[in-house]
């Protein structure tokens, strides 16, 4: 705010020969550095481990039945452990953002249906489909959507979770909102809320293959034992 | 042509249909009460309630909206908007007043979903608006205030 | 719903994006005609009483207000002040903005007319309390002419004026006309406090209601038939320039009217807001960096720290302070202290709107702290003699400091932009959060160094402070903005040596709220308490100790640990407390903090105590609702807050998502007392802010062992 000109007093109090004194001082005790700023200067190199999703079929070389069911599943893995999953199967009550997988801001709350609270809920700002932010901020180039957003239950939280864990939860009837292996197979591959990994929006990185691939990756999991890695 | 319910009047609005709700409100329907503050859903200015809930109209195209209501701070009725801006009022809540609007469409919805909210509750529903006066304190005190004349 | 708001605009409709709803349309009104704002003065018939104070037929006072109204309540204050002395009743004072007149409106305690450095109430006390008194003899002298008796006998009561004697009785508006013609009074004697009936109590805000029902209008609202919006392409370097431009994307966008460079940038019309966001959205800019300033905000850091090897210019030498910390026996302490730039990120970002009138004069709209200067960069930019230029002063959305700007950067751009366009049409010119967040005028980048000793006895010997930053008023010699609040210390400390560098970089600086107390009271309050603790002292016994010669800063800090039961209250498991007391802008604020821990390690303030000492407290409702939000937006910035520049220059954040703003799941609970006092008022909107930040960062130290060096905090936990 405004600040008023004074009259600025003449402080001129000779130092003399004491200024030579103070090089005793100690070592000057620094502010810790800044970390990097969250916009790098340079644009980072376009993903250089861009991953691909490989197809059913890449593993019809394993014999081992159970091990080439692993192998699928762990190939799955590409798509589940993503933060484009992960960050709506948080395992506390705030969805998480962007693949460096920070609470959502603004602060929302998971609620009783997993779908916010009463004057935030999901469908404050998550509508049916992405919305592109036109000629705003350059971080948030779209707002995702589907005419079906909301957390994952809380039972069915992968986040800080390994493939193992996640493979045996999503198995589970108690903790994969009662579904037969088939449900399950069937909800990867055309699932619309699954499919929007595919198609975030503008700004944001897809998940690896498509949501075909992925569902016949489930189907070929499941036809060969539906095993689980260890870890 | 989106048809749309706008403060209880038939609107129809043929523009861009990419156009953001807040923008047909604000410019073509010069409903000023809902404000722009962020354009991407960060600081709840804009807040209006769509089919009965809060809704960022900043980034709601207007396309999405066939068939919808959009009720604005000009139009929001009922005993809990009666409740809630007298409570307002009661304790001068605003300073600057500029996010105010959006406050209140906040905890309107807020009171008709739950009408005792707890200090969390409260929290929850409002944590979506920022108010850079900071009035926080004064707006949790009028939702209680507000939830109270409601028990009656 | 007023089926005349949702009248859509003749331009819209052509363009076809109207929005119909079941209306005849209006027949198309080519003039350029104002739909909604609020004109200058006081609305509809009214007899000035003079250049404050207006009375309408219907007995209702308007006072018009020389400081904008952006929360920090004058309209209300200098409303009370004036009702008091006029012994109006509340229920008929309105208020309204004044218009730009440099000489009647000026701010008497800087010479011309502006709001900030929270002297609205101080330099206004004694002349609004008079204009009111003045009015009052006024309408006593009309009445005792008309009623044919004597002045002295007649008394003003709520509004009412009567004569005892005869029953005569009047209302205020029956003798407005009359009492304008009379002869204002030369001398007026005025209240004595112990009589006010008004002043000391809490009342109502006048603005509150229309805030309430989304009838207040700010700039943005302030609507014009036929009106075109403008927007400004900017550089996200300070200094850049443009060096060419493709708007043939832009232009082919339905409803752009025409894209223009401008000196800030290049600026865009369209009919209505979105297809001004997309057309600029749309502009291919190729930019001169040539003249940008490319450094990043660690380059700045590590510049001005080799600066400060060298010397600077002092701006308090008091004892012998190398001496006292070359002595024998002390213990030694020294800190450095990096502070970033900050935006002020009112909610409503910059805007104006421009009309040009049949007679060539210019009508602006808009909110902003100097209304002087922003009518001579109109007159300036647009070529017209500023008295030709009407500054029609709106609601203002929050300010914090951003809308006070000698030569008016901001209203230049707007009136370029107007310029452009032709001025056959209305403009508003509007920013979006992204221009504010990069648009410069930040709190400068400073640091601080500081040691600092205590003898065996626990005494403070010596202290010896370095601030390096740019000066906010454009100085080469020493800015007192730089050091307020460091130089001038209350605490008896023997040897001092305060000095200043007055650093130059390429972005642009502004006071933000509190100017410079606002690092002054971190680094004084935070090394202070660090000192105290060496010395094995109490925090706020030891701050007593050394205040014993001040007695509005010990009233408050007494006040404060009293409200607060310091060191008597048990603290939950986790918990601790720090505390600050500073005066700024003449006002005195001591908090206490108390603290835990969140779970990514930043201080969750559980509860803050507040006592301020601001004389004559004019409407307490207002002093701790300007205490409560300066301690929320002070919070937010000293945990969340920072504006970065990367390699090369360009600024980081760009909107609310990151460069974070204090929710309500953030802010604490606030406790105000208000000291009573019967010295002349002082300000309210700034004093509240810089406590805040340093009796978080004590008790953040208590709660981890760490002194906070690097602010914000968010950016000291991850470093």
């Amino acid at each position: 705010m405004l600040h008023l000109h004074r009259p600025s007093k003449a402080l001129v109090i000779a130092l003399g020969v004491a200024l030579s004194l103070a090089a005793t001082a100690v070592a000057q005790n620094r502010a810790p550095e800044a970390p990097a700023p969250s916009r790098p200067a340079v644009a980072p190199k376009k993903a250089s481990e861009d991953i691909k999703l490989k197809s059913a079929s890449d593993f019809d070389n394993i014999k081992d039945e159970k091990e080439r069911s692993i192998a699928i599943f762990e190939e799955t893995g590409k798509v589940l452990l993503n933060p484009r999953c992960v960050n709506c199967h948080p395992a506390g009550d705030r969805p998480l953002q962007g693949l460096d997988m920070h609470p959502h801001q603004p602060p929302v709350e998971r609620g009783q249906a997993n779908f916010g609270v009463p004057g935030m809920m999901c469908n404050t700002c998550h509508g049916p489909n992405n919305v592109k932010v036109i000629a705003q901020s350059d971080d948030i180039k779209s707002i995702p959507g589907n005419p079906n957003w909301h957390l994952a239950p809380i039972e069915m939280a992968w986040q800080g979770r390994t493939l193992g864990e996640i493979c045996r939860q999503i198995k589970d009837k108690d903790r994969n909102g009662g579904k037969t292996l088939a449900d399950l197979v069937d909800h990867m591959a055309h699932d619309d809320l699954v499919g929007w990994a595919w198609h975030p929006g503008a700004g944001r990185k897809p998940v690896p293959g498509t949501q075909k691939q992925f569902g016949e990756l489930y189907k070929a999991w499941a036809a060969t034992g539906a095993h689980c890695p260890d870890s | 042509m989106i048809t749309f319910t706008l403060n209880g009047q038939k609107a129809t609005f043929d523009g861009d249909p990419d156009t953001p709700l807040l923008w047909v409100i604000r410019d073509t329907a010069k409903l000023t009460g809902t404000k722009y503050g962020c354009g991407i859903a960060q600081c709840g200015a804009c807040t209006v309630h769509v089919d009965g809930t809060t809704r960022r109209s900043c980034i709601t195209p207007i396309s999405t909206l066939d068939g919808s209501s959009v009720t604005t701070i000009e139009g929001v009725d009922g005993p809990e908007a009666q409740a809630v801006q007298t409570a307002w009022r009661a304790i001068d809540v605003p300073q600057c007043g500029y996010c105010q609007s959006g406050q209140i469409m906040s905890a309107i919805s807020l009171l008709q979903y739950t009408p005792k909210p707890s200090d969390d509750d409260i929290d929850g529903a409002m944590a979506g608006n920022i108010c850079r006066c900071a009035t926080y304190q004064r707006i949790r005190q009028a939702i209680h205030d507000a939830a109270k004349t409601l028990e009656g | 719903m007023d089926i005349a708001t949702i009248r859509p605009s003749r331009r819209a409709f052509l363009a076809g994006t109207g929005l119909v709803i079941g209306v005849t349309l209006l027949a198309p009104n080519a003039r350029a005609a104002l739909i909604q704002g609020a004109k200058e003065g006081a609305e509809g018939q009214q007899a000035d009483l003079n250049a404050f104070v207006r009375v309408a037929p219907d007995n209702t006072v308007t006072v018009l207000s020389k400081h904008i109204e952006f929360g920090q309540g004058p309209y209300t204050g200098l409303t009370t002040l004036v009702a008091e002395e006029l012994d109006a009743d509340w229920s008929q004072m309105r208020v309204a903005a004044a218009p730009a007149n440099q000489e009647l409106y000026k701010n008497l305690a800087f010479g011309l007319q502006g709001t900030g450095g929270s002297t609205s109430i101080a330099n206004s006390y004694g002349q609004m309390r008079k204009a009111g008194a003045t009015a009052k003899a006024m309408l006593v002298a009309a009445a005792a002419k008309d009623w044919n008796v004597s002045a002295d006998e007649i008394t003003v009561v709520k509004g009412r004026i009567r004569h005892e004697k005869s029953g005569k009785e009047s209302g205020f508006g029956a003798f407005a006309d009359k009492a304008a013609k009379t002869e204002p009074p030369k001398d007026v004697a005025l209240k004595d406090p112990k009589n006010f009936t008004l002043i000391g109590q809490d009342r109502h805000k006048l603005d509150t209601d229309d805030k309430t029902d989304g009838k207040a209008v700010f700039t943005l609202d302030v609507l014009a038939d036929d009106m075109l919006i403008a927007m400004v392409a900017h550089a996200d370097h300070f200094g850049a320039t443009v060096k060419a431009v493709d708007d043939s994307a832009a232009r082919a966008i339905k409803g752009v009217v025409d894209v223009k460079p401008i000196p800030q940038g290049v600026a865009v019309f369209a009919e209505d807001t979105f297809t001004a966001l997309k057309a600029r959205a749309a502009l291919k800019i190729d930019w001169d960096l040539s003249k940008a300033e490319t450094r990043s905000s660690q380059q700045i850091v590590d510049d001005y720290r080799a600066e400060m090897k060298g010397k600077g210019l002092k701006a308090a030498n008091k004892g012998d302070v190398d001496g006292a910390l070359a002595s024998e026996g002390i213990t030694s302490l020294d800190t450095e202290i990096v502070f970033p730039f900050l935006a002020h990120a009112p909610m409503e970002p910059l805007d104006a709107v421009l009309i040009r009138a049949a007679d060539g004069s210019i009508d602006c709209y808009n909110g902003s702290q100097f209304p002087g200067q922003d009518q001579k960069a109109i007159a300036d930019i647009c070529g017209v003699d500023p008295s030709k230029v009407r500054i029609n002063m709106q609601l203002a959305g929050g300010s914090f400091g951003r809308r006070a700007q000698f030569g008016s950067p901001y209203m230049r751009e707007a009136a370029a932009a107007f310029k452009a366009s032709g001025m056959t049409r209305p403009v508003k010119h509007m920013w979006t959060r992204e221009d504010d967040i990069r648009g410069g005028f930040y709190r400068p980048i400073y640091v601080h160094s500081i040691k600092g000793a205590v003898d065996k006895t626990g005494a403070i010997v010596g202290w010896d402070q370095k601030i390096a930053g740019q000066s906010i008023m454009g100085k080469d010699e020493l800015d007192e903005t730089t050091v307020e609040g460091a130089s001038d210390m209350p605490y008896a400390i023997d040897n001092l040596r305060v000095v200043a560098y007055q650093t130059k970089l390429g972005v642009p600086v502004l006071w933000w709220r509190s100017v410079g107390h606002t690092h002054t009271a971190f680094a004084v309050e935070t090394f202070l308490d660090r000192l105290l603790e060496r010395a094995g002292k109490d925090p706020v016994e030891g701050r007593l100790a050394l205040l014993k010669d001040s007695p509005r800063h010990l009233g408050v800090l007494k006040k404060v640990a009293e409200m607060a039961d310091w060191g008597h209250a048990a603290l939950p498991d986790g918990h601790q407390r720090g505390v600050a007391v500073h005066k700024s802008f003449n006002t005195y604020v001591a908090e206490i903090v108390e603290a835990s821990l969140d779970d990514t390690g930043l201080p969750k303030v559980q509860k803050v105590w507040c006592a301020v000492d601001c004389g004559v407290a004019v409407n307490p409702n207002i002093i701790k609702a300007q205490m409560e939000g300066g301690i929320g937006y002070g919070l937010g910035a000293i945990l969340f807050d920072a504006i970065d520049l990367t390699d090369g220059g360009a600024v980081v954040q760009s909107n609310f998502n990151d460069y974070r703003s204090l929710r309500i799941t953030e802010m604490p609970h606030v406790e105000v007392a208000i000291i009573p006092s019967s010295e002349a008022p002082t300000g309210v909107g700034e004093p509240g802010v810089p406590p805040i930040g340093p009796a978080v960062a004590n008790a953040w130290r208590r709660l981890t062992g760490r002194p906070v060096q690097r602010l914000p905090l968010s950016r000291d936990l991850v470093a």
